[in-house]
């Protein structure tokens, strides 16, 4: 290594730094400052601000030190008379069309042009002629502009172009003509378009959400993490007197690096929601009353012991933190109670005793940058896990082979190796003939529990391509199986597939559930077979599917909206509706909890409790509590263990949420858990494919902005063009032979649900299926996420 | 000796007493300074710091833009404000208070101010009959503002070219 470290000089120190790059980022790592707007450690270097010019020896002219490579005995002076007179006139430069409206400006107080111009700026300017005015743009729900403000740094540009893999802004006109903008009027669209607000040093792109309600000085700022999705995103939550203003990402390279999705930064915006929750409510003869905490408690606990324990049952949020979920499975089952889940969207969970201890990625995040070859199957992972697609998007354009078969082209902002789209049951197939193209190229035979699965299966060339490339990429393969793979009705087969795909290439299986704390719940007993620490349990309950399917007599819900969050939301509903007893603890209320339920319990959202949450590659992220919950709203756990107590059930002594983890962590080393294994066995199993359905079918994901009840209030987020997207999609050929094109409504019929919404002709939705997103209002009234379906002109 | 007859002199003349009285007489004589308070007041400094106010502009729209430079200025923390977007998309506070129990009347708020919004007037006779009164709000400064602007107005024009 040392061949490629070169020695230079800065200001008199000496420095080392790998050969080829660049001066700024050595200077940074040895703390020198150097002055700074254009230059962006993640992005590319555009030097086009020339802030950092430097004086270099035997240079006849400054240099931008965000451009000049280093080199060996290289001597640099960063604050010689030479390079200040260089900054300062460049500093000049930037503020004569600058408007200096810092008062007014959202990025007074952390503006690198106000910081900077402290340092090189005139006091007095010498132009006195007119300043460039720039029209402001529109570009969404999401971001403010005041172009005048910008001077051209192109990070927002190049972010688009690297990051994000949308050309969504870009800069038009030269010179004093210059513009950066959407080239047409239009949104932007991108779901990690948010970063552009912390990427603009000025205040050019600003958070509109929350314009002009706070300053930056004013803002205490505390680290949380992001449950809305698996990958578990390091924030900054920033609040003004308790309250939650603004959303920013926390550095961490292993998980998020800098960036954080908009779904992420703007979710908070649902935390001041009228739907809010704010005193324990019972029903009381028919009418709901505000009431205390005790009675409120005391009513829950009267009410399910009341009942049957065994034909009770909970629905538990994947979102919900570990301690929440770990406390709700001690009370659930002290009281006698072991029907209780999480997969809320699962709906085949007949290999759930074969599942691994917590659904895993199988590696790293960063192991996925390195990737051999990587085949995604059912996973639309830009709009589920942005910034694990970000990952994959950056692998892929390392020409590493990314491959994906999926229920609908996603139209992925990267190119992917192979691809194929097909109908829920042509997946089984396709991973099938991907399995049996590998067995074949490695000469083995097929696993005697998938032999029925394999007779039929002839792999064509695409098969045996993306088998070539796992069997190629060895043990730095995976096969992750994506949301909707979980989501399918034939989960078990797909896992068992991929399993042997894995066992023969040496790729790595893994999994991206829904939900930020998916692998927490597995941990900490939220499912029904399993206690904490994943021990089996002898009487184990009814997994979510069967719970909804044959009734509840008494229904705890943490954090969940049958309606929205449950896979099929009529039977959801209905075995909501025809509980004896329901006891919701829920930050938000709706008009079908005051309709069914009979106590509701306010419970502090995500950035109002301190709790751990645990990402898929198994990383345990602790927080503490970051807004004020409003009201008499309690952070859920301890409300959880106050029930506990009420309940007369020993152990419920926590003084803190981290004791709770501690207790945790001491089961998981009891239980001997070291390293985690993904493969689920095969031995003693029969597979059979079933046979192809007929018909429409219906294919489904979870919607972007409608993963949790905190998201879907986020008004924000709620006006993007992504979440007013509520439409039935279909493709060309099967409009025509539906006899729908150039319907603009059409009624969609799932056995005798109905619901009538907008239809949409969509070529990237494969053929014999209507694309039927979940977790909105729009199908809220309608059956499972897969499986036949019918539409009907108006 | 000589000490002693100019001491003897001096106390049987009463020496010390008419050096009292001229004193006496000089300012019994002399042009009296005396403010005859209430009903006469002395001459106030154009800078001097009294009662707050919030300005407007002469088309009456407020000149306070919410920029809370005099809220971290106050070393008080005497000054409270809320701000948001306005429907006319102009940064405007929803609420301006400020305490005057913890107001110091340092006049920094006025001297951060970008847009001589927040200002002290020459009123210094004022008086609150009940808990709470103390709190000046927007509409309340505002008022005065209104009714004072002549006054304001006055002393910044005579202290322009010291600013």
């Amino acid at each position: 290594m040392s061949d490629d470290l070169v020695n230079f000089e800065v200001n008199g120190i000496p420095l080392q730094a790998r050969k080829g790059s660049m001066l700024i980022a050595a200077t940074d790592a040895a703390g020198i400052r150097i002055p700074r707007f254009c230059y962006h450690e993640k992005l590319s270097v555009a030097a086009n601000c020339r802030m950092c010019l430097v004086e270099v020896e035997r240079a006849p002219k400054p240099m931008p030190a965000c451009a000049t490579p280093v080199a060996e005995g290289m001597k640099v002076y960063t604050r010689s008379p030479k390079a200040l007179a260089a900054q300062k006139a460049v500093m000049e430069f930037l503020l004569i069309n600058h408007p200096l409206d810092c008062p007014v400006c959202d990025q007074g107080g952390e503006c690198e042009l106000q910081d900077v111009s402290m340092g090189y700026g005139e006091d007095l300017s010498r132009y006195s002629e007119a300043k460039r005015v720039v029209r402001d743009k529109d570009i969404g729900p999401l971001i403010a502009t005041e172009m005048t403000r910008c001077i051209h740094c192109t990070r927002c540009v190049r972010f688009g172009e690297e990051i994000a893999g949308m050309r969504e802004l870009g800069a038009t006109g030269r010179g004093e003509r210059m513009e950066i903008g959407t080239f047409i009027q239009r949104t932007v669209v991108s779901e990690l378009s948010g970063n552009v607000i912390d990427l603009c040093p000025v205040g050019a792109l600003t958070a509109k959400p929350s314009r002009f309600t706070y300053r930056a000085w004013e803002l205490i700022q505390h680290p949380t993490i992001s449950p809305h999705d698996c990958v578990g995103s390091n924030l900054f939550l920033h609040s003004y007197n308790g309250q939650a203003k603004r959303v920013v990402p926390r550095r961490n390279d292993g998980v998020n690096e800098t960036w954080i999705a908009d779904r992420d930064r703007f979710s908070y915006a649902g935390l001041q929601s009228e739907d809010r929750l704010t005193t324990p409510m019972i029903r009381d003869k028919g009418e709901w009353v505000s009431t205390d905490w005790e009675t409120a408690m005391a009513r829950a606990v009267e009410g399910l012991r009341a009942l049957p324990a065994a034909e009770s049952g909970a629905l538990l949020s994947p979102q919900s933190s570990l301690e929440e979920l770990y406390l709700a499975q001690q009370w659930l089952r002290g009281l006698g109670i072991q029907s209780l889940d999480h997969r809320l969207r699962q709906t085949d969970f007949s290999d759930q005793d074969q599942a691994p201890l917590f659904p895993y990625l199988g590696s790293s995040l960063e192991d996925l940058d390195e990737t051999g070859g990587l085949l995604l199957v059912g996973g639309n992972v830009r709009k589920e896990q942005p910034l694990l697609a970000h990952r994959l998007r950056r692998a892929a354009l390392r020409g590493r082979p990314v491959m994906a078969i999926n229920p609908r082209d996603f139209g992925f902002h990267f190119p992917l190796a192979h691809q194929r789209v097909t109908d829920p049951h042509g997946m089984l197939t396709a991973l099938a003939g991907v399995l049996q193209a590998a067995l074949t190229r490695k000469g083995q035979s097929a696993p005697a529990a998938l032999a029925d699965v394999l007779k039929a299966i002839k792999p064509d060339a695409v098969d045996t391509a993306m088998a070539e490339v796992l069997v190629q990429a060895g043990a730095q393969g995976h096969v992750l199986l994506g949301t909707q793979a979980m989501h399918h009705p034939q989960f078990a087969l797909l896992g068992a597939l991929a399993g042997a795909l894995c066992e023969i290439t040496g790729a790595r299986q893994g999994y991206l559930p829904e939900g930020g704390n998916a692998a927490g719940a597995w941990l900490a007993g939220a499912v029904p077979h399993r206690g904490a620490a994943g021990v089996a349990l002898q009487a184990g309950g009814r997994h979510v599917r069967s719970m909804l399917a044959d009734g509840i007599k008494a229904c705890v819900l943490l954090n969940v909206e049958p309606e929205l969050d449950c896979d099929n939301p009529a039977q959801a509903l209905r075995a909501v509706q025809e509980a004896e007893f329901v006891v919701a603890m829920t930050p938000f209320v709706t008009d079908s909890l005051r309709r069914h339920a009979h106590v509701l319990l306010p419970i502090a959202t995500f950035a109002e409790t301190s709790g751990t949450w645990v990402n898929v590659e198994g990383r345990w992220q602790s927080v503490p509590g970051a807004a004020t919950p409003p009201g008499d709203t309690r952070p859920a756990w301890k409300v959880l263990r106050v029930l506990g107590n009420m309940s007369d059930l020993s152990g419920f002594e926590y003084l803190s949420s981290e004791e709770v983890r501690d207790e945790l962590k001491v089961r998981l080393a009891e239980a001997g858990v070291t390293g985690f294994e993904n493969r689920v066995p095969l031995e003693g199993r029969a597979l059979a494919l079933p046979p192809r359905p007929a018909g429409l079918q219906r294919v489904s994901a979870t919607a972007m902005y409608g993963v949790d009840s905190l998201v879907r209030r986020s008004l924000p987020l709620q006006q993007t063009p992504e979440a007013r997207d509520g439409a039935a999609r279909l493709n060309e050929v099967e409009a025509r032979s539906q006899d729908l094109l150039g319907a603009e409504e059409v009624v969609v019929r799932q056995g005798k649900l109905t619901a009538r919404m907008g239809l949409v002709i969509d070529d990237t939705v494969p053929a014999g299926c209507v694309w039927l997103p979940g977790g909105i209002t729009e199908t809220s009234t309608l059956g499972p996420a897969y499986g036949p379906v019918e539409l009907h002109k108006v | 000796m000589s000490t002693a007859i100019r001491q003897f002199f001096k106390t049987f003349l009463l020496w010390e007493l008419l050096l009292g009285l001229k004193l006496t007489g000089r300012h019994f004589f002399a042009r009296k300074i005396t403010v005859q308070y209430p009903d006469e007041t002395t001459p106030i400094s154009p800078r001097f710091r009294g009662l707050h106010a919030l300005r407007r502009y002469p088309n009456g729209e407020e000149r306070c833009i919410a920029c809370k430079l005099c809220e971290a200025v106050c070393p008080a923390l005497a000054i409270t404000i809320e701000s948001e977007q306005r429907d006319d998309g102009t940064r405007r506070t929803t609420r301006y208070d400020i305490d005057l129990f913890k107001c110091i009347f340092c006049g920094f708020c006025e001297e951060a101010c970008p847009v001589d919004s927040i200002v002290e007037t020459h009123i210094m006779h004022y008086h609150f009959e009940n808990r709470g009164e103390q709190i000046m709000t927007k509409d309340k400064l505002l008022a005065i503002g209104d009714k004072n602007e002549a006054q304001i107005a006055a002393a910044r024009a005579v202290d322009a070219p010291y600013r």
